[in-house]
Formats: structure tokens, C-alpha cells, sequence
């Protein structure tokens, strides 16, 4: 039972880190960034390049994830997504998608349609036993990001300079623009820390789901059930619903195997019924 | 759907055009229709490399004709587009056969256009039994699924040692299929099974199903996934929860064991046991020579979605040799019937009753050669027929 509620939590955050920087984009931003999964893709990419080609340690590729999927974000945005900010939904959705399939055949194109070795560092694969648990050091260190990872976002928008201006722009643009902030430059960093997590989620999910031009679509349905059941702008929310889906997800895989993949579906159907804007969200 | 290159392959195919001329037949046209793109891309690459290289090494034309090799891309699993694409090569552009077909249901689908517009078809790779019933111009030059699984089936039980096998299979036709089998020769051999499960074709994680075959503390798994992300991802899984494949046997189909699998997993993966009808590592002399032409073109080694791609033009080759270029739906199928040839697989021919495959099944198991994981084929069960056929009888 611990065994479950460990590898279940551990799924959980391997969701979360995967969500957490649509949070960001779509979440607070309100911007339907369907091409989130393919900036996870991308830092998967720079992973597996880095430690392949140049032999670079894992832990030392998944800043590089950040940064250059964070810079890629802000390219992007400046010449792309900026101009869909005041789209509908639906442009916002068709363009996003297409850049999905751009982002495959791209990835096809330079790396192969072959799926990529991805080989952890010994310290990070097998597992112990900690009380007649086994414990998954790979489980174990996503389970750690992902605190890190919560806390720092949390804190960050909560109490630092920056997390303010995010929300003001956010929240009411024309009055922030009123007080003299520097909306644009907001909106962009905001969307390059949202691509800059997603391409650290996907660096670190690799390990587990694999990697090839198929990710960016493979992935993005699980982020999308996480960011809406979670709710909208909370990072918190995201937290709880990825932990939630996670651990029953766990759970009904070992206690109910029929129900197979279907019970993160119900789950995601029951509590968007109940509270349609999602667990921790506002509107 | 993108629409890949039509026309002739490659440079050496056009110098070979320039010296040989069939100005009074028209070409033979060949309806390739491959997962191009999507999750099964990368079978569609390795199966269009060997029918490029095949092309390359044997010349454009065959029984006095030219080849013209029409590429469709369909996608992933989807029956629909596959079967309109059949129907548009067949009407508007008049192949005389069709092939490729790496997926089950595009293959099934596209059964009643052979049937109906006689067309011969070879099967590259799709490997669920019935498919070749459905229409009695197709033939298969790959491997079926309970040949494989009911093969392993058997030696887990005689020569495996195997008294209690957990099986864990994607829930899907092919999984399925390979459960059954798996499952049948397994207890006639006198085993046992001690759980199952089926998990979703699209699983991230594995680790709540090894657990629950953990717990039931099987002396072996049998483990069925598709090809692509998924068998590295078992194979951690099982590593986390400290089942070692040197220790309990961890048994599977080729793609358990598949290069990307390997590279993925490292030394976790030794050990493991998979069954197969081809493996680049093969040692014959036809293979050597595969292996390295395609390795000199494409960077990489053939799989056996490549030996299908391979095999399959080679056999639609030896037919219109045979039938001295005529492409009746009628004449091709019947010289395919009984056709014999060397492959870089093995000796293998085309069942005269059931025009399915028959060849060599290999046991394998992944050791370190000299540095590198391969699999090493340690039993050969010799001219395997599809199990699933001789029973219909």
C-alpha cells in the first residue's frame, strides 16, 4: 500500500513537471498554448543531445533544458504568440496546433523518427528498500524537483517583485499598463518561464515515458487534464490534481487493472463536474 | 496526409533506367502505403530504407518491366485513410500491386480492395493471422504473432524451466493475440500462469503492473508491448522494482529487445529473452551483407520491419520474373504460392495452402558482445507455420 501511494505520488509529480509551465501559459497568461508538450519535447531533445554528443552529465543538461526551451518560448512569443494574446480561442488553438505539427516533422527532420536512448546516471536508476518500501531513486529525485520546483513558483509569484507585476498584468492589463508597468517585457518573460518548465518537465520525464517526434502529442492530453482539474493560475492546484491523478491513477492500475488508463479519464470528468472550474480554480 | 515523393527511386535506380530501356511495356506500378508519419514512423523509415537499398542493389525492373514504386502515407492506425488510399492507387493510379501495410487494421482494411480488384498484395509486416484469409491475392512475407508467441510459449515451459509466468500485455489486437498464444503453448507445455494483466496502449508508467506481477511471485514474465517508447520504459520499471532479468526470466517479443530498447536500458537489459524471426546480429553470410550495405546507407541497423520491406520486394520480384511480367492478380499470386528463397533471416517460402510465411523462429537473449548489448539466438525452432491457420483446418 505505501509502495503504491510512493509510485503513485511520484507518477503524480512526473505529471506535474510536465504541467507546471502550462499553469503559467495557459493558466495565468490565458493563453490556449497547445504547443506546450512540444517545448517539453524540445527540452527532452536538448537533453539527449547534450549528454550524447557532447557527454555531458544528466543534472547538468536539465538547466540547459530550461534556458534554451525558455529562449526558443521568448522567440516565439515575440514574433508568434504575441499577436494571439487578443485572439479567439479557437485561433489561438488552430495556430498552437500547428505549430505541435510543426514541432514533430521538425523534430523528425533533425533527429530521426527513432526513438532516443535516454540512460541515467547509476545514482539515479534501481531503488532501496526503506520499512519493506521500495523506494525508485529516480521516483524519489522527480519527487524532490517537484517540490523544489512548487515551492520557488508559489514563492516566487507570491512574494517577490516580479511574481507582483505577473499578476497585475495578468490580472487587469490596461490598469497595470495605467501604473507604468512594462507589460510586454512581463508577457514575454512569463511565456519563456512557462516554456522554460515545460522543457525541464520534459527533460525529466524522458527518463521514464522515453522520447521521439511523438511526445509532443503523446503528453499533451495528460498536462491538459492536469492544468484544468488542478484549475486555472494555480500552481497549487496543479500541485493537488497531479498528486490526486497520480496516485489513484497508481492505484487503480494495481488494485483494478481492467479500468486501465480509463480511471484518469473518470476522475477527470467526476471532478470537473462537481467543480467545473477545477479544484483551486477561479473562474 | 502528406503525399510522399511518387516516381522513381534513387540515383542508381535512374542510371540503371538509362541503359536498359522497356519502351514497349509500361512500367509495373507498386501501391507502397507505410505509416509515414505519427507514432509509427520510425517502422515506415526502416521498412522504405530496405525496399530503397533492395531497389539500389537489384535494379529498377523485373520480368522485362520497370518498376515504379508509388508511395501513401497513412498515418497511424487508420483503417479508413488506408483504405482509401488502396482505392485511389488501384483507380486512378493503376498499380498492379499493393504492399507495405506495417499495422494490423490498415491492413485488414485494405483486404477487400485486393480482393475485389484482384490485385496481389504483400504483407510487409502487419502480423495478426486472419489478415492473409481476407483476400486470396495477399500473401505474407513477415512473421505472425502467435508464431512468435506460441514458439516462446512452448520453450519457456520445456527448455525455458519456466514453471509460473505472469503475462502483461498492451490491450490491443496485437497484444492480445500474443497473450492467447503465449498463454495456449505455455500451458500444453504444462506451465502455469499465475496472473495477467492488460494495460493501455498508451501507458507512461509500468510501475503499478510489474508490482502486481511481483506480488504474485512468478519464477517468469512475459511482457508484450509495441514496439517505439514503451519497451525501455518496462524494462526500468522492472529494474526499479529490483526484478533482474539475469535472475527471473523476462521474456517478450523482438521488440522487448529492440536496439532503442537496448540503448535505453544498458546493462538492465541482460538477460532478457526474446523471441524473433530476425535479428540484424544474425550470423549467416546473406545478413553480413545486409547489414552492412544498410548500415553504409542508412546509418543504422535493419530491424525486422526492414526484413519485411526486404523480403516483400524480393517477392514481388521472383513473381514477375516468373510470370514473365504479367500482373494479372490470378498469375502473381500463383507463382507466389511455394516460392522459396535464402533471406538474410534464414531459409523461409510462401505457404502453397495458406500463402502465409514459413520460416526459422529464433530464441534470443540479450549478452554484452565484445562492449555492445546484442541479442543472441541460443535455440532456432526451424519452419515455423502460422499455428492459429492450422488450426482452422
Amino acid at each position: 500500500m505505501a509502495g503504491i501511494l510512493f509510485d503513485g505520488f511520484a507518477y503524480g509529480m512526473l505529471l506535474f513537471l510536465l504541467s507546471v509551465g502550462l499553469s503559467v501559459t495557459l493558466g495565468m497568461m490565458n493563453f490556449i498554448n497547445l504547443s506546450h508538450a512540444s517545448f517539453g519535447m524540445l527540452g527532452g531533445y536538448v537533453t539527449v543531445t547534450l549528454m550524447q554528443q557532447l557527454g555531458w552529465p544528466f543534472l547538468a543538461t536539465l538547466p540547459a533544458a530550461f534556458v534554451i526551451s525558455a529562449l526558443v518560448g521568448m522567440v516565439m512569443e515575440r514574433f508568434m504568440f504575441r499577436r494571439m494574446y487578443r485572439a479567439t480561442d479557437l485561433d489561438q488553438t488552430l495556430l498552437t496546433i500547428g505549430v505541435v505539427f510543426m514541432s514533430i516533422a521538425g523534430a523528425a527532420y533533425i533527429w530521426g523518427t527513432v526513438q532516443q536512448p535516454v540512460v541515467m546516471p547509476d545514482y539515479l536508476s534501481g531503488s532501496f528498500l526503506v520499512g519493506g518500501v521500495n523506494i525508485a531513486r529516480y521516483r524519489l529525485f522527480l519527487i524532490v524537483v517537484a517540490l523544489v520546483i512548487t515551492l520557488l513558483m508559489i514563492g516566487g509569484l507570491e512574494w517577490t517583485r516580479f511574481g507582483a507585476q505577473i499578476r497585475a498584468a495578468v490580472d487587469n492589463q490596461r490598469m497595470a499598463r495605467g501604473l507604468g508597468l512594462d507589460v510586454d517585457r512581463t508577457f514575454s518573460l512569463t511565456f519563456s518561464l512557462g516554456s522554460g518548465l515545460a522543457g525541464l518537465g520534459g527533460a525529466l520525464a524522458i527518463a521514464m515515458v522515453g522520447l521521439d517526434p511523438g511526445f509532443a502529442f503523446a503528453y499533451l492530453i495528460y498536462v491538459l487534464i492536469v492544468v484544468s482539474v488542478g484549475g486555472l493560475a494555480s500552481i497549487w492546484g496543479s500541485f493537488v490534481a497531479a498528486s490526486l491523478l497520480g496516485i489513484c491513477d497508481m492505484a487503480g492500475k494495481y488494485y483494478v487493472p481492467q479500468l486501465g488508463s480509463f480511471l484518469i479519464y473518470l476522475m477527470m470528468v467526476g471532478i470537473l463536474m462537481w467543480r467545473p472550474a477545477g479544484l483551486f480554480g477561479k473562474r | 496526409m502528406k503525399q510522399l515523393s511518387i516516381g522513381i527511386l534513387g540515383a542508381a535506380a535512374s542510371v540503371l533506367a538509362a541503359t536498359v530501356s522497356f519502351a514497349q511495356q509500361p512500367p509495373v506500378k507498386i501501391g507502397l502505403i507505410l505509416p509515414y508519419s505519427g507514432q509509427f514512423a520510425d517502422t515506415a523509415t526502416q521498412m522504405d530504407n530496405a525496399i530503397k537499398l533492395y531497389v539500389k542493389q537489384h535494379g529498377d525492373s523485373a520480368g522485362g518491366r520497370k518498376i515504379e514504386i508509388i508511395r501513401k502515407d497513412s498515418g497511424g492506425i487508420a483503417p479508413d485513410v488506408a483504405k482509401r488510399l488502396a482505392q485511389e492507387l488501384v483507380v486512378r493510379d493503376k498499380v498492379d500491386v499493393l504492399t507495405g501495410l506495417v499495422l494490423t487494421p490498415n491492413a485488414l482494411a485494405i483486404a477487400d480492395v485486393s480482393a475485389e480488384a484482384k490485385k496481389f498484395t504483400v504483407i510487409m509486416n502487419a502480423a495478426t493471422s486472419i489478415i492473409t484469409t481476407k483476400s486470396p491475392y495477399m500473401a505474407r512475407v513477415s512473421v505472425t504473432t502467435p508464431m512468435l508467441n506460441e514458439s516462446l510459449g512452448s520453450w519457456a515451459a520445456k527448455a525455458g524451466g519456466t514453471k509460473r509466468v505472469f503475462s502483461m500485455v498492451s490491450d490491443f489486437g496485437p497484444g492480445i493475440d500474443a497473450e492467447e498464444g503465449f498463454m495456449r503453448a505455455y500451458k500444453e507445455a504444462g506451465g502455469q500462469i499465475v496472473g495477467s494483466v492488460r494495460f493501455p496502449v498508451a501507458n507512461p508508467d509500468f510501475a503499478a503492473f510489474v508490482q502486481r506481477a511481483k506480488d504474485s511471485n512468478p519464477d517468469g514474465i512475459f511482457a508484450w508491448v509495441p514496439g517505439g517508447v514503451q519497451p525501455a520504459a518496462i524494462g526500468k520499471a522492472l529494474n526499479e522494482r529490483g526484478i533482474d532479468p539475469k535472475k527471473m526470466k523476462v521474456m517478450g517479443q523482438d521488440a522487448l529487445a529492440s536496439d532503442e530498447a537496448l540503448a535505453s536500458q544498458g546493462d538492465l537489459a541482460l538477460g532478457i529473452i526474446t523471441v524473433a524471426n530476425y535479428d540484424h546480429n544474425l550470423a549467416n553470410k546473406l545478413n553480413r551483407a545486409f547489414v552492412a550495405a544498410y548500415a553504409a546507407d542508412y546509418k543504422r541497423n535493419p530491424d525486422f520491419f526492414s526484413i519485411g520491406g526486404w523480403d516483400g520486394m524480393h517477392l514481388i520480384y521472383e513473381v514477375l520474373k516468373k510470370t514473365g511480367g504479367k500482373t494479372d492478380g490470378e498469375a502473381m499470386i500463383g507463382a507466389a504460392k511455394g516460392m522459396k528463397w535464402d533471406s538474410p533471416r534464414g531459409p523461409m517460402s510462401i505457404d502453397p495452402e495458406t500463402r502465409d510465411v514459413i520460416e526459422d523462429v529464433y530464441i534470443r537473449r540479450v549478452e554484452k558482445v565484445a562492449g555492445k548489448l546484442v541479442n543472441v539466438e541460443f535455440d532456432t525452432i526451424r519452419s515455423v507455420k502460422d499455428p492459429v491457420k492450422a488450426r482452422m483446418k
